[in-house]
């Protein structure tokens, strides 16, 4: 699948779920089912700053693409990580600094977020870009 | 009173979040404001706004009128001695950076000790963490026991000919426990150490007498009793205000000033550099009358008792929670607690898209989440204007996201 196809299942996905506890339970969902994530790769290098709960973020780079590995110890926000995983994973370096990061918009998660989470997910989608640069 | 005619006077509580109705349990970190309130700020602004103490114009002596009133009634609620004891500040944390400075300048020197307690908020600790660098003083820290409740004991222990002033909440606003601040004083005052009391909870959930107390200093914040934010009061005896000298400079703190220095004003103006909130602090005083109404009123204390005993009891029957603060004697409505196996912070996402209001997180005592081994708790924290009926959706609908994360 392409950046674009993998953003647009994510999109379906949610757009399934009219309540948003509904979209909850299929971000829980989707943390809970986050592969697991190397105590190792814990650092403090890895650690996103700007959450409430602790997020670790790392990539390894195989034929010019990027893949993502992540975790956290609240369960959404694992939820909201691999969402973002999933989508960026497979993703050039150049296509992620083409990138606008709007699909998440597009599924209201930003909007649907308490400010401290909001500013949250800015420091994950932040970390990601710089991968991109 | 009828809770249902209480909670009329605050329109808020009647507004939706995620189309749920809302349930507001994060008082703690600020109360919602009555008609009253928001009324009368209104009324200032638009018909007594005018500088204080300064001008001969009638707006100016009607805004000063209005100005002291209130400083008379904030007397009387803390039953302090005289209104030169009352002095005006943005809130209960300025008040103690006030304190910290003011009293630190005049009686703080080198390798003399601060005692504070394991369990303040952020603003009663940073203050005096900033004193002891500035003196190259000792901060000590006084511990908990396992119900949360200060460890009285070692109090004396910690005490030294070196310890200048004590400072400690009067209700901790994460384990929700009256402290002992009779008995604390007392055994201070043997040794001649003042003692500071955080108020910021306190004033909401407990009666204030500060002679009876015999505190040297009782701050607290007007938006979490009702009043305007930015609003803030410090007590303190006048020996100690007399002898500690001016926190800011300009503005009416002043009694004669010349290019080569100037004579502070006489209390409580010499504490009360710049432009006042003039707007904000005359809140108090229709702020603090609902409060002893609510407290003095059977019905509505009826219902807070229903509240605390029926929370209280879930929370502390419910083995996947673990609730900080147990002592139920001296216990009041605010609840800090942990769930097995969730984060504090999923909780507080979900019940929010339930319309429950909760805070979640360190609550400014990270000392304390140190203490407890925790990264963060979950707290409900209650107000007269709160409904049995309320604490049930919450308990219920805490079940539906525990059941939802574990």
């Amino acid at each position: 699948m392409t950046l674009e196809e993998r953003k647009q299942q994510v999109i379906e996905d949610f757009s399934l779920y009219d309540e948003w506890l509904d979209k909850y339970a299929y971000l829980i969902d989707l943390g809970k089912n986050l592969a697991p994530f190397p105590e190792e790769k814990k650092t403090e290098d890895n650690l996103i700053k700007g959450c409430q709960s602790r997020v670790w973020l790392d990539a390894e780079e195989k034929d010019g693409c990027l893949f993502f590995q992540a975790d956290s110890d609240a369960v959404i926000t694992r939820g909201i990580i691999s969402l973002l995983v999933s989508v960026y994973s497979g993703c050039s370096r150049d296509e992620i600094a083409a990138d606008d990061f709007g699909f998440l918009e597009e599924i209201g998660l930003r909007e649907n977020l308490s400010p401290t989470r909001a500013n949250g997910l800015v420091s994950m989608v932040e970390r990601i870009k710089e991968y991109g640069r | 009173m009828q809770v249902s005619e209480l909670r009329a006077q605050f329109p808020i509580l009647s507004r939706t979040v995620y189309g749920k109705k809302l349930v507001y349990l994060d008082n703690a970190a600020t109360a919602q404001r009555p008609l009253s309130v928001v009324d009368l700020q209104r009324e200032s602004a638009l018909e007594a706004n005018a500088n204080l103490h300064r001008a001969v114009h009638s707006l100016a002596g009607e805004a000063t009128e209005i100005f002291e009133d209130t400083r008379r009634a904030v007397q009387a609620f803390l039953h302090a001695s005289a209104p030169e004891e009352i002095v005006f500040t943005a809130g209960a944390t300025a008040a103690i950076n006030l304190v910290a400075f003011s009293f630190g300048e005049a009686f703080v020197k080198e390798a003399d000790e601060v005692l504070v307690t394991v369990a303040e908020h952020h603003s009663n600790l940073l203050p005096w963490q900033m004193l002891c660098a500035r003196k190259k003083a000792v901060l000590k820290v006084l511990d908990i026991c396992e119900n949360g409740g200060l460890d009285i004991e070692s109090l004396q222990k910690s005490l030294s000919q070196r310890t200048k002033i004590v400072a400690i909440s009067h209700i901790s606003n994460v384990l929700g426990l009256v402290n002992p601040v009779r008995e604390i004083v007392r055994i201070c005052h043997e040794k001649r150490i003042p003692v500071l009391v955080d108020g910021a909870q306190g004033v909401v959930h407990a009666p204030v007498d500060v002679q009876e107390m015999d505190c040297d200093f009782y701050v607290f914040s007007g938006h979490k009793v009702y009043a305007a934010t930015g609003t803030g009061v410090l007590y303190g005896k006048r020996k100690w205000l007399e002898l500690m000298p001016p926190y800011m400079g300009g503005g009416e703190m002043i009694e004669s000033v010349s290019l080569s220095g100037f004579k502070p004003a006489p209390l409580p103006a010499k504490f009360e550099a710049g432009t006042q909130n003039i707007n904000g602090i005359p809140t108090l005083k229709p702020a603090l009358e609902l409060a002893l109404q609510m407290r003095d009123d059977k019905e509505i204390q009826a219902e807070q008792k229903a509240i605390f005993d029926y929370v209280y009891d879930r929370l502390m029957q419910d083995d996947r929670i673990v609730l900080y603060g147990t002592d139920r004697a001296n216990k009041v409505p605010l609840f800090s607690f942990a769930v097995k196996g969730a984060h504090h912070e999923d909780l507080a996402l979900i019940l929010d898209k339930m319309g429950v209001a909760l805070r979640s997180g360190q609550m400014c005592a990270e000392p304390l989440m140190d203490r407890l081994g925790v990264t963060g708790l979950l707290r409900a924290s209650f107000a007269p204007y709160n409904t049995l009926e309320e604490a049930k959706f919450f308990i219920e609908s805490l079940d539906k996201a525990i059941g939802m994360l574990v």
